[in-house]
């Protein structure tokens, strides 16, 4: 200690806390993702390696649906909220304030503030009057509330994006007789483009782990994988529902380290 | 102003909302719309099988604080009900201060290390808060069940005999909540501590201030936005939470997302669930407009 300099910004006790914090978030997770590759069938005593569970739920009908039913809402909710929320990042950055640009930002960023059990029984309401109206009852449903609470997630990259891109192209493009959409089409749009996958790639992610939603949304037989593995948790645990989720884990660390890389290269 | 430039605004206006507007479109009818439909729920009666009678009845917003006696039909103070309120709030402030205990030296650690190292960390802080909440809450529920990794590891080395009872308990349910929504304190709390001028610091020390003075008198006031939206961002969701209670409080340790839950399933009172609701938002809609009135008076102040 004693060749240490003083450091001003050391306070005693704070980074063990660190370290116990770090050890604490995840050791639950790793502790999950060990018990997958369990030979036995339970989630606390080891006995020995396979990948049993894995082929088991690979196998599992349910599972393979609940899985294919997730991917198709995740895709769709992406798709629709990246393109309606890139709209409306080009509607609000980059020009003089408008009147209403409050309201537009609020409407936008409501999902991130109302509790989602509320949006969850909103829907179920809504829902339930428009499927006797209709008699629709496909996914429809969940893919319109998944779009919907997708959006600010899709805009906040989009925006950030924008506000940090140089109009000095597009004015030169103007300049060289580029209509509008081509202007658009050939130069803000290569240049936004990685805000927007990032965007979609948040929303993809917020869909797939939506639980609260989708339990009240969906109708008969429309589990996704997070509903599945929520109804799973009432009868007996086996290690099944680890390697669940530690696919839909690993596809999360996947996206987000490309989501990392991304931003990070948009920074330099 | 010209009419040319006044007319150019006005286009810029009208694309702005035409932009803006299929976002809107979305929002209003899978969004925010359905939420006024509760509120005009709340002001009807219940139906035999779930759903309501499009009749004006006041029992909904009643059958928050009050239950009919079933004798002599007159209005009582409902108990479980105001156990439900009082677990949900108690808890949800216990979760605040907790994560923000362990929480700010977190952040304050992360902030300052050296910038890449400062990368890593931050990564490992977001992975979690990106995992799937129900994922996270079901590694919890492995580590303190009775037939958990935590009861398992104390049993074997012979510190208890029957193992500890922590699931299905408030206990529980706080633990819970603490380990999912930590990354909501820790990233805010490092936004703040990151623009924070640690040259404060030496000034602070050169003027002869203790360590607990400096943190106190200096870091907490500078750090406090970071703080209040740590705080809103772990109050909010833990008020409405719904899986982690439902998963380690089990069906008698509920709070008001359950309560919720159970007057469109079993209770079959959509008003009851309806008015509950309303309250729910309210509660955080208040919370929220606390929260920017502190912070806008923080930002007139620096």
């Amino acid at each position: 200690m004693a060749d240490r300099s003083f450091s001003v910004a050391r306070l005693p006790g704070f980074t063990t806390t660190a370290m116990i914090v770090f050890l604490a978030l995840y050791l639950p997770i790793l502790t999950l993702v060990f018990y997958s590759f369990n030979a036995g069938n339970s989630v606390a005593v080891w006995q020995g390696f396979s990948l049993d569970w894995y082929r088991r739920a690979w196998a599992n009908d349910a599972v393979k649906d609940a899985t294919l039913r997730s991917l198709i809402i995740a895709v769709f909710a992406a798709i629709i909220a990246t393109t309606v929320a890139t709209m409306a990042a080009l509607g609000t950055t980059r020009r003089r304030a408008f009147k209403g640009q409050t309201f537009i930002y609020v409407m936008i960023n409501q999902p991130l503030m109302v509790p989602e059990i509320v949006t969850a029984v909103a829907l179920l309401i809504f829902f339930a009057q428009i499927k006797v109206f209709t008699g629709y009852t496909g996914l429809g449903y969940l893919i319109a509330a998944h779009s919907a609470f997708c959006v600010p997630f899709a805009y906040l990259p989009i925006r950030a994006r924008l506000e940090g891109m140089d109009l000095s192209l597009e004015t030169a493009a103007a300049d060289l007789y580029a209509s509008p959409w081509q202007t658009f089409r050939h130069v803000t749009l290569p240049l936004l483009l990685p805000g927007i996958i990032a965007g979609a790639m948040l929303a993809f992610v917020i869909s797939l782990d939506d639980v609260v939603i989708t339990e009240f949304v969906k109708s008969g037989g429309q589990d996704t994988l997070p509903t599945y593995m929520l109804g799973q948790l009432r009868r007996q645990l086996t290690p099944e529902i680890n390697a669940i989720s530690t696919g839909l884990l690993a596809l999360t660390v996947l996206l987000l380290t490309a989501f990392f890389l991304l931003t990070r290269k948009q920074d330099a | 102003m010209s009419a040319a430039e006044d007319a150019a605004r006005r286009t810029s206006d009208r694309n702005g909302w035409l932009l803006s507007t299929p976002a809107l479109v979305l929002l209003t009818l899978a969004a925010a719309g359905p939420l006024l439909i509760v509120v005009v729920y709340s002001f009807l009666s219940p139906g035999e099988y779930g759903n309501v009678v499009w009749n004006f009845n006041l029992d909904g917003w009643r059958g928050i604080l009050f239950s009919r006696d079933v004798f002599d039909d007159t209005l009582v103070l409902a108990d479980a009900h105001l156990t439900i309120f009082w677990r949900s709030v108690w808890l949800s402030i216990l979760t605040t201060v907790i994560t923000f205990a362990v929480g700010f030296p977190t952040a304050w650690f992360i902030a300052t290390r050296p910038p890449r190292q400062r990368t890593l960390w931050l990564f490992l802080i977001t992975i979690p808060f990106w995992t799937n909440l129900l994922i996270r809450t079901f590694a919890i529920n492995e580590v303190i069940r009775n037939e958990g990794l935590l009861n398992t590891l104390l049993m074997r080395t012979g510190l208890i005999d029957t193992p500890l009872q922590i699931i299905y308990t408030d206990t529980a349910v706080l633990i819970g909540m603490t380990y999912v929504y930590l990354p909501l304190m820790v990233l805010p709390l490092f936004a703040a501590i990151d623009r924070f001028d640690m040259r404060l610091l030496e000034a602070g020390y050169d003027l002869y201030a203790s360590r607990w003075n400096v943190l106190r008198r200096i870091i907490l006031p500078i750090v406090k936005p970071g703080i209040i939206a740590g705080s809103i961002l772990v109050f909010v969701p833990s008020l409405g939470a719904y899986v982690t209670p439902r998963i380690l409080g089990g069906g008698k340790n509920m709070m008001i997302g359950n309560f919720i839950e159970l007057q469109f399933g079993q209770g079959r009172n959509w008003p009851l669930g309806a008015a509950l609701s309303v309250t729910l938002l309210v509660i955080v809609t208040v919370a929220l407009l606390v929260y920017v009135r502190f912070a806008n008076k923080d930002q007139g102040h620096g």
